[in-house]
């Protein structure tokens, strides 16, 4: 190895730890405000304490909108799983000219701008008379959690050898039973990222949901980000560090099930 | 093999979702950009729009903001997804985890972090004044200094994983047959590693660059009102103004700027994946 390899290796190594400790200071920043006894968000805390974590149980602004976000979430995702599964194995055994412009399509609100997304879809939706907070808001969460599972579980049926469904049914399953046996646990770990991420996604999607949340019904991203300016205390550094902890249960589970690279596999 | 195609029917698995999409999300865009065009204030209003000095400011301010985000994201991502690919163990380990949890923490809770950290008494102005590089405490806090450190923060996982799964395919005996056919480490960095990892690179430009100019949350939060980009004037014209058509022209705008980086990306690194 030549010296300017050597220097090269060193300063990628440098900046790779750098890009780590970098990526990771919002999440410390967050969980030590949460634990400080201040209330102005001094670093480090004079001292520690739960006074935070008290408020926020005691909080009556929080909780609504956190179990408003849950549901929707949940919801949303196990609607863009069926429909989404469906979808990806119906491109991908179809011959047709131009899938990779339908499937380009499915996945394009991840890469357009929430905002015009919104406005878009709330136009649409008071032309057409629809003027229900919940039933707008999940299917606006529905167009943010299909493109997950429609890229992911496209991207794991291509690998999938269809043939397997046809040797367990030479071995006598019926097709359902062999698509039960063979399809769905090699798709397991698909739909499991896919259905973190969409969740996760939904869970805090804010520059769709403005437009479809009231005063009455709000999503946790919203009415975090109304407290964050009404009344910055650390009570949201310790709701904050509840979705931390929650993202790395989340992470955790997925490594036990499927492994940290292949959830990397985006 | 016919050419005479005929219809599928396992096609029809995947109509429910293409219809779905179609209506709730197809259909509207292509109303807003139809009514935009082609509505009443039409035409005139992209002129008034274009004439005023101050959205060539806001124009400004989001592709600059953009560009100097892709551009550090790209600096220290490249090193890492570099570093990524060629480590096991713990340190594959910890750059995963590095990415992929802030990856799933949402974005209104990474903005408030940023807010904490870049205030005139946070850490990185203690850090500075402690290491003497400032003489007294300054804030980062609403100025475009610290929206770019913010935004880099939350999109740099989206710049490292594309380029980290091109150069886990890259086979690594390429490098080594160039360096036994005398080339030098430079002229390998330059010639081989880049253009191999070429794809890579541009869809990580292609997302941040397009995530980076419709941020509406990390803006609100980090830099404030004085500072409007192309996203923020249209949520600010929608949600408090109450200027609709206002908000339909700079989302036009907005969409035109990010439809036009997506599809140039994928041409670009189709030809080059094609190429390869």
């Amino acid at each position: 190895m030549t010296a300017i390899e050597k220097i090269a290796g060193w300063l990628a190594g440098l900046l790779a730890t750098f890009t780590v400790v970098f990526l990771l200071t919002p999440l410390v920043v967050t969980v030590a405000v949460s634990f400080g006894s201040s209330a102005v968000f001094t670093l480090p805390p004079p001292s520690w304490s739960l006074r935070w974590y008290e408020a926020l149980a005691r909080s009556r602004d929080l909780w609504p909108p956190v179990f408003a976000s849950v549901k929707l979430a949940a919801f949303s995702t196990a609607v863009a799983l069926v429909l989404g599964t469906l979808c990806a194995i119906g491109l991908l055994r179809g011959q047709f000219r131009g899938r990779e412009a339908v499937v380009t399509f499915l996945v394009s609100p991840l890469m357009l701008p929430g905002l015009v997304i919104g406005i878009a879809m709330l136009e649409s939706f008071r032309a057409a008379g629809l003027r229900d907070v919940w039933v707008s808001l999940v299917l606006a969460h529905v167009v943010i959690t299909l493109p997950y599972v429609v890229r992911t579980v496209f991207a794991a049926l291509s690998l999938f050898d269809f043939t397997l469904i046809d040797a367990a049914r030479t071995l006598g399953l019926t097709y359902p039973k062999a698509v039960f046996k063979v399809l769905v646990p090699s798709l397991a770990p698909a739909f499991l990222t896919s259905g973190m991420f969409a969740f996760l996604a939904s869970m805090d999607n804010y520059p769709i949901s403005i437009f479809f949340t009231d005063a009455w019904t709000k999503t946790l991203p919203i009415q975090m980000l109304q407290y964050v300016e009404e009344s910055p205390d650390p009570t949201i550094a310790a709701i904050s560090t509840l979705l931390i902890l929650l993202s790395i249960g989340v992470l955790v589970l997925g490594d036990r099930l499927v492994g940290l690279r292949r959830m990397a596999d985006l | 093999m016919s050419t005479a195609r005929r219809f599928d029917p396992i096609l029809l698995l995947a109509a429910p979702a293409v219809a779905y999409l179609t209506v709730v999300y197809g259909l509207p865009l292509l109303f807003l950009l139809g009514r935009s065009l082609l509505g009443a204030g039409g035409v005139s209003a992209f002129a008034g729009f274009f004439a005023d000095p101050f959205s060539w400011t806001v124009l400004g301010n989001t592709v600059r903001s953009a560009a100097l985000v892709t551009l550090v994201c790209l600096v220290i991502g490249y090193p890492t997804a570099l570093v990524l690919a060629r480590a096991g163990g713990f340190v594959q380990a910890a750059i995963l985890v590095a990415i992929i949890l802030p990856l799933s923490v949402g974005v209104v809770v990474k903005a408030f972090a940023w807010q904490i950290v870049l205030r005139r008494d946070g850490v990185v102005s203690q850090i500075f004044t402690g290491l003497g590089i400032w003489d007294e405490p300054q804030r980062l806090l609403f100025t475009e200094t610290g929206l770019v450190i913010g935004a880099a923060n939350i999109f740099v996982p989206f710049m490292i994983l594309p380029i980290y799964s091109v150069l886990k395919l890259v086979d690594p005996r390429l490098g080594e047959a160039a360096a036994t056919l005398g080339a030098s480490p430079v002229y390998r960095f330059f010639k081989v590693a880049i253009p191999l990892s070429l794809p890579g690179i541009i869809t990580g430009i292609a997302f941040v660059f397009s995530m980076a100019a419709s941020m509406y949350v990390i803006p609100s939060l980090v830099i404030g009102d004085r500072f409007q980009t192309l996203a923020t004037l249209t949520g600010r014209s929608f949600l408090f103004m109450r200027n609709e058509q206002l908000g339909s022209t700079t989302a036009v705008v907005l969409l035109a700027l990010t439809i036009g980086i997506v599809v140039a990306s994928s041409r670009l690194s189709r030809r080059l994946g094609g190429a390869a």
